[in-house]
This record gives structure tokens, sequence and C-alpha cells, in this order.
């Protein structure tokens, strides 16, 4: 459970550059992939806590889930996978252990308010 | 006013990933090979890394950091090894990050080493997220944890570079699947090796030492 310490640093993230602009932040837009090692629901819950009495305490976090996508040698393609737990082909059936997304935990805009 | 929406890409963990890339800097330029070690609490991460330190240290030099929530237990046991030891406690912190890395390593001669070992905190969620610098991520799974530890963890297993499968002298009274365990280990992570030790009886420890020395005489 370390949402909380990743909550944390999103609104400093978010706070560093609103106040380099002289802006308030409305909303956090993040994009999460599976192999981030971070769920979706407590990361949210774990948000309310961190950002009260700061300046983000009005502000929302919008998540983005993305899913993985991997490099399939058989096809020379790129593929979303259907399952975490099958790191496969979803159209040859061939394994696949190029991830290619699934992996971020990206602060990937703000919406601000000047 | 309408709110403007400002493009920012910037990864929550930059300050980690920044901090670890100096370690990985700092261990290639001391000719440092890095092994981190994870799994669930008490799949026998300790008790590999005190036979892996004991068997290495004749003809290399090795070190190790171990992390735990709270006492100096794991740093007392490894330290029978005869191997610098040093304990990261984190409080309540489930995982290590490369900072805590960075600050136990201070005042250690990286150049005075060939390999040193991170013993994360027992976790098969938080340590996946936190990237400490090292060469090799090693998942640990004890054939008493059951086979489909892989599936229910998919994230840790898919970014380890090898497994071991610990304790493989109780495989028998436990009734341990060994072609579902490699089935989804190849499942969440394919091609991964994966190697079988028992550390108690030394059973599968020449392999998992072969690779290890072939590994570190690869990147050095």
């Amino acid at each position: 459970m370390h949402e909380l310490s990743v909550a944390i640093s999103i609104i400093e993230l978010a706070e560093e550059e609103a106040s380099r602009r002289g802006a308030r932040v409305d909303a956090i837009h993040l994009r999460l992939g599976p192999l981030a090692g971070v769920v979706k629901e407590a990361l949210l819950s774990s948000y309310e806590i961190a950002r009260e009495n700061t300046a983000l305490a009005g502000s929302r976090l919008i998540i983005e889930e993305m899913p993985i996508v991997v490099y399939c040698p058989r096809c020379q393609a790129e593929r979303t996978l259907e399952s975490m737990q099958e790191f496969r082909c979803p159209e040859c059936r061939t394994p696949a252990s190029e991830v290619l997304q699934g992996k971020e935990l990206e602060v990937f805009a703000l919406e601000l308010q000047e | 006013m309408n709110p403007r929406l400002v493009e920012l890409r910037q990864n929550v963990l930059k300050h980690n990933d920044l901090v670890a890339r100096a370690l990985r800097q700092r261990f290639r330029e001391a000719g440092v090979f890095v092994v981190s070690l994870v799994s669930s609490p008490g799949s026998g991460k300790t008790t590999l890394l005190e036979k892996t330190l004991t068997l290495l240290r004749p003809d290399h030099r090795v070190a190790a950091l171990v992390g735990d929530l709270a006492t100096e237990n794991d740093a007392l046991r490894l330290r029978r090894s005869q191997a610098p030891v040093k304990q990261i406690t984190t409080g309540t912190l489930c995982h290590l990050e490369a900072a805590m890395v960075e600050r136990a390593l201070e005042g250690w001669d990286l150049d005075r080493l060939d390999f040193l070992f991170i013993e994360n905190v027992g976790n098969l969620v938080c340590p996946s997220s936190y990237d400490l610098g090292e060469d090799l991520r090693l998942v640990l799974m004890s054939v008493t944890e059951g086979e489909d530890k892989p599936l229910k963890y998919p994230t840790i297993f898919n970014t380890s570079d090898a497994a071991v499968i610990t304790k493989v002298d109780l495989a028998t009274a436990v009734e341990f699947d060994w072609s579902a365990a490699s089935r989804n280990i190849q499942a969440v992570r394919p091609g991964m090796r994966a190697m079988r030790v028992s550390a108690k009886t030394g059973d599968g420890m020449n392999e998992w030492m072969e690779f290890l020395r072939s590994l570190a005489g690869a990147a050095v």
C-alpha cells in the first residue's frame, strides 16, 4: 500500500507546476498502466486525503487507464493484451515479452484556472 | 474563466528514477554488479542471500543492504557470512526507494566491491514501482506459497529479470506442481529464467551461482 505516497508526489508535482504558472489546479489527468503497481481505487481515495490542506484541496484526479501493449515478434506488430495474466499475442498466441506500454504512472495534463 | 488544459507528461516517480539512474551510473563506473531480491515475506530471501554471500566470499568482494520495516534481525543473520551488511529500516514504508539505497551506501567504497545485494522489504506489490539502480531484479517464490503466485502478482514477476523457486526440499510435502508453476511464470513473463533452489540443502545453488557469475562477468 504505497498509494498515499504516490498521491502526495502527484500533488507536489502539480503544485510546483501551478505555482510556476501562477495558476490554480482544477484537475489532474493521470495515465496509469497496469504494470505501474498502483491500484486505481486506492489511489483515488488516497488523493482525497492527500489534497486536504493543500492548494489542491478542491481539485479532482482523473485517471485514464492505459492498456498493456506488447510487440509481437511473429506478427511484427504492436498488440494490446487482453489479460495481464497472459503475455502473448491475442492474434497468433505467440509469447510476447517486449512491453511497449502499460508501466505509465504519469501526470499527463493539468486543468489550470489562470 | 474557462480552465486551460496544459500538457505536462511527467513521471510521478521521476525523483526516484533520477536517483536510480545516478546510482546505476555509479555502480557501472565502480564495476559492481547489483542484484535486488523481491518476494513475499517469508519466502526465503535472507536464507538464500546468506548462502550466496558465503559461497561468493572466497573469490569475490561482496556486500548487502537489507530492507525491513523494523528490527536488525536480517542484518545480524547476514553478517554471519562475514560480508559487510547494512540494515535499512523503513519504518512504515512497504518498499525500498532509490534514495534509501543511496543513503545506506554512504561511507562505502563501491570500487572495492564486485557484488552488491539489495534485499527489498517482503512485499509482492509496492517494490515493483521503484527502480533501485540494480542490474538484476530477482523475484523469489517458495514452493509453500503455491504455483499461482505469478498470476496473482503479475506486475512484480513481469518487472523482474529472473526467478528463483525456493524451499524446493519441501516440494514433495506440499505437492508442488512444477509444470503449473513454470507455465504461470512464462505466462506473465515469457522467456524468464526460473531456477530451483533449496538454500537449506544446497540443491540448485550451483546453477544459481553459475547464473550470477556469468551475468556479472558479462556486465563488468
